[in-house]
């Protein structure tokens, strides 16, 4: 709940045009998301999203996508730590060319994998001669949602350990605690809300993955067919699974802002 | 080199910020060490605590050399101007943390912190966040958690500076419990710090030691200009004379205790509230250079002389600058010594007490 008396506290005032434009941007996009709620048939529509091809499309969806999420906090977090800490000049090249898939279109992504893990890819091929396919697998949707995703979850850690500084973790280094221990008991803590952010951009961002997924894994049904995918797949086919499909995507993701935002909110002002 | 067997002795070299210091701090002794902004105090610090390592800075602590070992194997505790207690934990939490982390048992680091809050008198804040906290109450958690390592070396990094009088004084007592028993090193801005807690001065310009002597010495016959203002004296040079001093100015000034060969170059410290100040009759011919507020009354500087009057004195004699004044000193306000002392000087820090 926000505080009772915020009415009394005093605001720097803004000028009188500004909500036009900030109103325009909002019904921007509530509009299209209340016109497509608007457009559901809801006499089929426990029919429709519970059908084998839209659970099946929908559990492949969660599970890869978390599993995504892991993927990039294991390894996305170490890569935030060195960015924020290390004084070498490299360090801004070297995190240009990691947060690249913020800005490439994901289909560039896709192929980019493929170049590199495709049967005929650099690894790929390597992989293959022992028994390892990873293209067109449900292996081949996780990569593509951590190589599109972990940028986020790296950029929004990064941010957090640097607006704190390091005055806790050398403070922690004069008590004795080692490296490990400082990582694991002071700084993890303090960069938690980061974390926590973090983690919702790239879950979020996994979810709806969806030109680097149809470009290195395909779309096979129960495989490589995530929710993006089958919805789109749908539209040509069956418009009202489609729509009843993406009001699906919109909770999980409504779900998954609102607990975290709620969870993320400090106890002590 | 050769170090005190149980105190600290170090040579803290960091060109980069131009700072080369020699530095021996006996094995329970508390050394403060002063200076203006820049001298590089705060780097010192850093340097012993090893956040700073630089290739020709040597350690050595308790005849352990800490050169080459990290901070987290120093065990050297730090006291900074802000608490920065880790704010997830509770205050006990943050005490326990040291012992924990250095390997003790859960419960025996409950203990430690318990005996730790207990000597800053924190035991009643135990279960509190430290949001929670006053800023005097933080920093006596952050003494205790300090403490609750037992540290091999302290390091005090201004801890009062950003504090109120009142927080102050009650942080002053808690700092005393910790220094006692080990090498402690002092930054502070704040003569009655220095008094409350030092039993050496060290002061620091532009990275090099400048002086370096006991407390009261230091503070009494301050030999630099930082120093004469760190203890609120303004030092006059010149030549002495029979019965006190002539200063380089002109004139001269009757100092009721010196010892000193007519001849030689020498100093005389007073305090600035001692010089009377008239238009005309005795006392050394000076012109006002300028006026300046100081704490409720008027700083008049008149070439190498400095006097405080009130501001009612101020304009009934209508000073200002140009203005041709005559300054005395009562004998008893001057001191009148030579400005390098044979004893203790700054090549020469003093070894571990016995």
């Amino acid at each position: 709940m926000p505080p009772r008396d915020r009415a009394v506290l005093h605001r720097t005032p803004v000028p009188w045009w500004l909500p036009v434009p900030a109103v325009v941007g909002g019904l921007f996009v509530v509009v299209p998301v209340l016109a497509m709620v608007g457009r559901v048939d809801w006499s089929s529509f426990v029919a429709l999203v519970t059908s084998p091809a839209s659970t099946t499309a929908l559990g492949l969806s969660l599970g890869t996508a978390a599993a995504a999420t892991g993927v990039a906090f294991v390894l996305g977090y170490p890569l935030a730590v060195l960015f924020a800490r290390s004084t070498s000049r490299w360090v801004g090249v070297l995190r240009a060319l990691v947060l690249l898939p913020l800005v490439l279109p994901p289909v560039v992504g896709g192929l980019a994998l493929l170049a590199a893990f495709g049967r005929l890819g650099v690894l790929g091929a390597f992989l293959d001669e022992h028994g390892l396919r990873i293209a067109f697998t449900t292996t081949a949707v996780v990569m593509a949602q951590v190589f599109v995703s972990m940028p986020f979850l790296v950029s929004s850690i990064e941010g957090s350990l640097r607006t704190g500084g390091d005055r806790a973790e050398r403070i922690a280094a004069t008590l004795g605690a080692g490296p490990t221990r400082t990582f694991l008991t002071v700084t993890t803590p303090r960069v938690l809300p980061g974390i926590t952010a973090g983690l919702v951009l790239c879950g979020a961002r996994a979810l709806g993955e969806f030109g680097a997924t149809l470009t290195f894994a395909g779309s096979l049904q129960g495989v490589t067919r995530t929710l993006p995918l089958e919805v789109y797949l749908q539209r040509e086919v069956d418009p009202d699974t489609a729509v009843a499909l993406a009001l699906v995507l919109v909770v999980v993701a409504l779900v998954v802002i609102g607990t975290t935002t709620l969870r993320t909110r400090p106890v002590v002002a | 080199m050769t170090a005190a067997v149980d105190g600290l002795s170090a040579h803290v070299v960091v060109p980069a910020r131009g700072v080369d210091v020699r530095l021996t701090i006996g094995a329970d002794e508390c050394v403060a060490l002063v200076g203006p902004n820049g001298a590089g105090k705060s780097t010192v610090v850093e340097a012993l605590a090893g956040l700073l390592r630089t290739r020709d800075t040597s350690v050595v602590l308790a005849g352990r050399d800490l050169t080459a070992v990290p901070t987290h194997r120093r065990r050297v505790g730090l006291v900074a101007q802000r608490p920065d207690l880790f704010a997830h934990r509770t205050v006990a939490g943050n005490v326990a943390f040291g012992p924990r982390a250095t390997g003790a048992s859960g419960r025996r680091a409950r203990d430690r912190a318990a005996a730790a809050l207990a000597a800053v008198g924190a035991s009643g804040l135990a279960d509190r966040a430290p949001g929670t906290l006053s800023g005097g109450q933080a920093q006596r958690v952050a003494v205790a958690r300090a403490l609750a390592t037992d540290p091999a070396l302290l390091l005090l990094d201004e801890p009062t500076t950003a504090l109120d009088v009142d927080a102050r004084a009650e942080v002053r007592d808690a700092l005393r419990t910790a220094r006692t028993g080990r090498p402690t090193l002092l930054v502070t801005h704040d003569p009655l710090e220095a008094v409350a807690l030092a039993d050496r001065i060290v002061v620091l310009e532009r990275g090099r030691v400048v002086e370096d002597g006991p407390t009261d010495v230091v503070l009494r016959r301050p030999r630099t200009p930082f120093s004469a203002s760190f203890s609120g004296l303004v030092l006059v040079p010149g030549t002495a004379t029979a019965t006190g001093i002539a200063p380089d100015g002109g004139g001269e000034l009757v100092s009721a205790a010196h010892g000193v060969p007519p001849g030689r170059p020498v100093v005389a410290a007073l305090h600035p509230t001692a010089a009377r100040i008239g238009r005309d009759g005795a006392g050394l011919a000076r012109v006002v250079t300028a006026v300046e507020p100081r704490d409720g009354l008027v700083r008049v500087r008149a070439g190498d002389l400095v006097a405080d009057v009130t501001v009612a004195t101020a304009a009934s004699l209508g000073l200002g600058a140009g203005v041709p004044v005559r300054i005395g000193v009562d004998p008893e306000e001057v001191s009148v010594y030579e400005p390098t002392e044979p004893a203790g000087g700054p090549a020469e820090p003093a070894g571990a007490p016995t």
